[in-house]
């Protein structure tokens, strides 16, 4: 055999391999054809094996036409192969077709309830404003809930709370706060100023449950206490906190003279309405702002209760409710939903 | 309470548009809560004269009423019967408007042209009187505004007032507010009675509780009873009080003008000419003006007459016996002060509140009373023909004197963050009755005697503030020095269960704490419930939520998976009770998988899941389940949480009986435990291991057991028996068979060795087999099967 049969069987054989290739269906069909030109015994490994008998001139030359002889082969392959391998993924398509919208294995994410959402919320704005988060007991004794908070007996503002009391203890002297105001007596009573502190919680007023009125709610309040913090601080802090409450640079606040017991001077708080910025609605009565709680510098009666000498420390405190809040936030209308726990509410949120 | 712009007129001259004034109110903390215009919505409406009544030609219940206003004459068709020739009454004609925007035509009426209409007192908004026309005094001039004649053309403000401030329970308080605020005068007449009737000369005053009662005042005095004049009876009904009386009439005109609140005994018919004012004895008995017999105690204060037969409860409410009435010739006047915590409490424990004892308990002006009386009396003497003694019966056992507070500029600015001046600060003050001198940290201010609420110089800083507007406060924010803010591990911990609980399909329910009573040991009752199912405090929070469950199930939301993390209520040693914080849930109804897997009722094991998922996410140690029966709970689906070895709550099946209760078809299952507890337990070791990187053994075996030996603890044994190599055990089946009797069950377990450092030979691994095989029968009789 001399160069030029070595080139011409090469030839015949490309051009009967790129056939029987191509007509290969499967792949096991492809490797069989593969091997019949590239394998033992193929027209490439009888060439090779001739190669010794050749004149040592034609030899590089045979080399080089065996080596494009496999490489094209190889290309055929290839491209055969991932012709069949496409027509396998679209057979797998047309066979094993699944209608992704027809249901799931049932795994769900549930649903924190509302006011644990927003009381996170606020808790996590006052970690931002580097306050800790301050707890206390539900059932709470006179001391705390009032005499501390320089409401003693008998005071016209405890008209102003509906208490539930408990039996224990004397007559009226153990109840379900009605306030959170006692953590503020609580965390007084335990360390030393100053105070940053946020207290969320449960609150308990003697009411019958109906869509207007509910025997629990949720506040949060916030104390500090330090050696020379003002009113201003107190209005400053709230303008801070709302805007990031509502998202809203816009937020605009405004305190009334109020009154509170613990407080002095205490204020009523509001905001301007972030539905219809100020220009009236049915969230905000009309009025363009709605009022979210109270709040005012602490009462030197309260830093006598708890041994804190009011001419070297100044605080103040402010809260308001969760639900109230919530209500105002997704035009919820009845408080009783809060603790209905319907499943449609509680997963809507 | 409710404040006639007029009224308010009588003391300063402000001139200010509603709106301002609403504005100014609410700043000072007078909160408006309504402004009232009775006459704004109409218009047009003037006083006509009847001048004759004729039949209407066509229907029988008409009339046709001719009527002359300042206009002329015309004529109306009427349906009321009360109209009579010589009445004046409201008429509305042609384009007049009536309250709802309602306005008036000239039309036809059964053939007969009617030009307008009269009007009854509801036509005008004023009440619901539709009884028949209303009729205005004979001294109207007609043509005149309606408006005008009936105080329609009044604004009434419904104030807010807090409880701390009395002084502003009345027109005078509330006049004050504004003409400091606007800077206009303050002028409130002096009044003076001269007379000397001889009535009540006999009369006597004995106070025998002088720290209850540290001013009495009484005035005989002769009057003939009638009703008080259209201008007083005007005022009453818009500041919110009925008209009664002439004598009744002033007292209240005066507790609204002044703050003072007086009272009338008929003379004669006290059973002694005199009063004693005294405290209750145990169980003395009295019935008030309102018809309900009151029982005392011996710290209410009662006025008495001379023979010491209680006439009324001091500062609360009058007698029966002694009331005014229709016959009454002689009044004995009582004006009084009264101490406040007496009151409130008398009033709280009788539950007795009256516009009386609201303004006593807050503190009435305790050096005005003589002043406020001799207003009433100067009202009666035009309103009731009164002819009083030269003076009333004094006796005043306490004058209280009015404190001196020391007031620092310095400190003013310390509190609101202001940088006001010294005059500023006097100012401010000045204005509302508080006499001010001196400059500096010096400052001297006695406030005035109707002003309880002002006794430190904190109470004159919040003036301050009052008077400056808090709009006019900066705005500062400050940041805490010494802490970093942040929440407590327990605090995070606390949410990770409950984001763990979420994560495991449920829904976060908050339920009322509230329960009904039970018969527990510790359970803490309520003093005062209003429903018996608010009795008690909750124990557990798994009735909460079984009622949460059922109130879904009721709703047509039969699949439910709840959870609370709450407090629950438990009666100590301690006078608190004690609060641990519990997690619990409750699932029931279907889990839906369908088409793709078959749906299937909850059961047990989804309990467990969500509980598993709650301790992983905590990493908790220590934990176990160990098979029990609570009473309410399934007596074989139910165990014992164990964490670090003790009891830390349940998981398991609800009893049938009690889930039926709740109206809940179905299996109910679900945990309750103590969070608390649990976040107090050891955590798993997070030191780390190197994941070694040689090869698996997996070995499979199978044991018969009696089937009261609980898998986890199979599965415990099998570790324990290669602590180091074992690095999994699991359960993958369960097996039961009549060849292993009724009470045994074959469960099979694969167990993967690996060790750190090498791969595990054949020997090696036949050793520990054997291993686990002996310490599985030794621990549990357990049988190697096949």
């Amino acid at each position: 055999m001399n160069l030029a049969d070595a080139q011409s069987r090469l030839d015949a054989a490309l051009q009967e391999a790129r056939a029987t290739i191509d007509a290969a269906e499967t792949m096991d069909a492809l490797d069989e054809a593969t091997r019949r030109f590239v394998g033992k015994r193929s027209p490439a490994a009888e060439i090779n094996e001739a190669i010794k008998g050749m004149d040592p001139a034609d030899r590089p030359a045979v080399g080089q036409a065996v080596g494009a002889f496999k490489a094209e082969i190889a290309a055929l392959e290839e491209e055969r192969r991932a012709a069949l391998a496409g027509d396998d993924e679209s057979a797998a398509a047309e066979h094993e077709r699944l209608d992704l919208t027809l249901g799931t294995h049932g795994v769900r994410h549930g649903h924190l309830h509302l006011v644990t959402q927003i009381q996170r919320e606020l808790e996590d704005i006052f970690v931002g404003l580097g306050y800790r988060i301050a707890e206390g007991p539900e059932v709470e004794d006179d001391w705390h809930n009032f005499e501390a908070l320089n409401i003693p007996p008998a005071h016209p503002a405890r008209s102003m709370q509906d208490t539930i009391y408990v039996r224990l203890g004397t007559e009226e002297q153990v109840m379900l706060r009605t306030h959170t105001s006692p953590v503020q007596i609580r965390t007084m009573e335990t360390h030393e100023p100053p105070i940053y502190v946020v207290a969320p919680g449960r609150t308990y007023r003697n009411e019958t449950l109906d869509a207007r009125h509910s025997p629990v709610f949720h506040q949060i309040e916030c104390l500090a206490v330090d050696r020379n913090l003002t009113l201003a601080d107190l209005f400053g802090t709230i303008e801070v906190f709302v805007r990031e409450l509502f998202d809203d640079e816009s937020v605009r606040t405004r305190f009334r003279s109020d009154f509170f017991p613990y407080t002095e001077p205490s204020a009523e708080l509001a905001v301007s309405c972030v539905f219809c910025r100020g220009d009236g609605c049915r969230v905000c009565s009309h009025s363009g702002w709605i009022e979210l709680g109270g709040c005012g510098m602490v009462d030197p009666n309260v830093f006598v209760a708890v041994g804190y000498d009011p001419e070297e420390w100044q605080g103040y405190a402010f809260g308001f409710g969760l639900e109230r809040l919530a209500m105002i936030r997704y035009g919820i209308d009845e408080i009783r939903t809060f603790v209905e726990n319907d499943v449609r509410f509680l997963a809507r949120y | 309470m409710r404040v006639p712009l007029s009224w308010i007129r009588d003391f300063t001259p402000v001139e200010a548009p509603v709106d301002e004034l609403v504005a100014a109110l609410n700043q000072l903390g007078l909160e408006v809560e309504e402004v009232v215009e009775p006459g704004r919505q109409i218009a047009g409406v003037v006083v006509a004269e009847v001048l004759e009544v004729t039949p209407h030609p066509n229907a029988d219940k008409l009339t046709l009423v001719d009527i002359r206003t300042g206009a002329g004459e015309t004529r109306v068709v009427c349906g009321a019967t009360n109209v009579v020739a010589g009445m004046h009454v409201p008429y509305a004609g042609a384009g007049a408007t009536l309250p709802g925007g309602f306005t008036l035509e000239r039309r036809k009426i059964r053939g007969e042209v009617s030009d307008g209409m009269l009007c009854s007192a509801k036509e005008l908004g004023l009440s619901d009187d539709h009884s028949g026309i209303l009729g205005l005094d004979a001294s109207t001039v007609p043509g005149a505004d309606v408006r005008d004649v009936l105080g329609l053309d009044d604004v009434v403000f419904d104030l807010s007032i807090t409880p701390n401030r009395p002084d502003a329970m009345c027109m005078i308080g509330v006049a004050r507010e504004l003409a400091a605020h606007f800077g206009l005068p303050l002028e409130v007449p002096e009044s003076s009675v001269s007379s000397d009737a001889a009535v009540g000369q006999d009369v006597t005053v004995t106070i025998d509780a002088p720290d209850r009662c540290w001013w009495f005042l009484a005035w005989p005095m002769t009057v003939t009873m009638g009703a008080s004049p259209d201008w007083m009876q005007k005022r009453l009904a818009l500041a919110g009080m009925r008209p009664i009386s002439n004598v009744v009439d002033v007292t209240n005109y005066v507790m609204l003008e002044r703050n003072q609140p007086l009272h009338a005994f008929d003379l004669q018919r006290l059973a002694g000419p005199g009063i004693i004012v005294r405290l209750a004895k145990s169980r003395e008995k009295m019935t008030t003006l309102d018809d309900v017999e009151r029982t005392f105690t011996d710290e209410d204060l009662l006025v008495c007459d001379a023979n010491s037969v209680p006439q009324g409860i001091a500062g609360i409410m009058g007698g029966q016996t002694s009331e005014v009435s229709e016959s009454t010739t002689e009044v004995l006047l009582e004006a009084a002060y009264f101490e406040r915590m007496g009151i409130a409490k008398t009033s709280k424990r009788l539950k007795l509140r009256s516009e009386a004892s609201a303004r006593f308990e807050r503190g009435t002006d305790p050096d005005g009373v003589l002043r406020h009386m001799t207003r009433g009396v100067e009202l009666l003497m035009e309103v009731a023909g009164a002819k009083p003694a030269k003076e009333p019966v004094d006796v005043r056992p306490h004058a209280p004197e009015r404190p001196s507070i020391t007031v620092r500029t310095s400190k003013v600015n310390r509190v609101l963050g202001t940088e006001l001046t010294d005059a500023q600060v006097l100012d401010a003050l000045a204005p509302l009755g508080i006499d001010v001198k001196g400059k500096g940290d010096k400052i001297t201010a006695v406030p005035p005697s109707f002003r309880p609420d002002l006794e430190r110089e904190i109470d004159m800083v919040e003036e301050i503030g009052r008077r400056i507007g808090f709009e006019n406060i900066g705005r500062t924010v400050p940041k805490p020095q010494e802490q970093v803010g942040g929440l407590t591990h327990a605090q995070r911990d606390r949410r990770l269960a409950a984001d763990a609980l979420v994560g495991a399909g449920l829904f976060e329910a908050i339920t009322l704490p509230l329960v009904p009573a039970t018969d527990a040991e510790n359970i803490v009752l309520v003093a005062n419930p209003l429903r018996a199912e608010d009795a008690a405090l909750r124990t557990d929070l798994l009735s909460g939520l079984l009622r949460a469950a059922a109130t879904n199930h009721a709703r047509g939301n039969p699949d439910i998976g709840l959870f609370e993390i709450g407090r629950v209520f438990l009666a100590s040693n301690e006078l608190l009770p004690e609060e641990p914080v519990h997690a619990a849930a409750v699932l029931s109804g279907t889990v839906r998988r369908g088409p793709v897997e078959d749906d299937r009722p909850v059961d047990v094991y989804d309990a467990v899941d969500a509980l598993t998922v709650l301790l992983d996410a905590l990493e908790i140690a220590d934990h176990r389940l160990v098979a029990s029966s609570p009473a309410g709970l399934h007596g074989g689906r139910t165990a014992t949480v164990e964490i670090s070895g003790q009891a830390a709550g349940w998981v398991g099946e609800v009893a049938s009986n009690v889930a039926a209760g709740h109206e809940i078809e179905g299996r109910v299952v679900g945990f309750e435990v103590d969070l608390g507890q649990m976040l107090d337990a050891p955590r798993r070791d997070r030191a780390f291991v190197t994941p070694s990187p040689y090869p698996i053994a997996s070995i499979d075996l199978a044991f018969v057991l009696d089937e009261r030996v609980a898998a986890a603890d199979v599965v415990a044994t099998l570790h324990g028996s290669a602590p180091e190599l074992l690095e999994e055990v699991s359960v993958f089946d369960e097996f039961r068979s009549g060849e292993f009797g009724a009470t045994k069950r074959s469960l099979a377990f694969r167990l993967r060795y690996r060790a750190p450092d090498r791969t595990l030979k054949d020997a090696e691994l036949d050793t520990l087999r054997q291993g686990a095989i002996t310490a599985v029968q030794e621990a549990h009789e357990g049988d190697l099967r096949g």
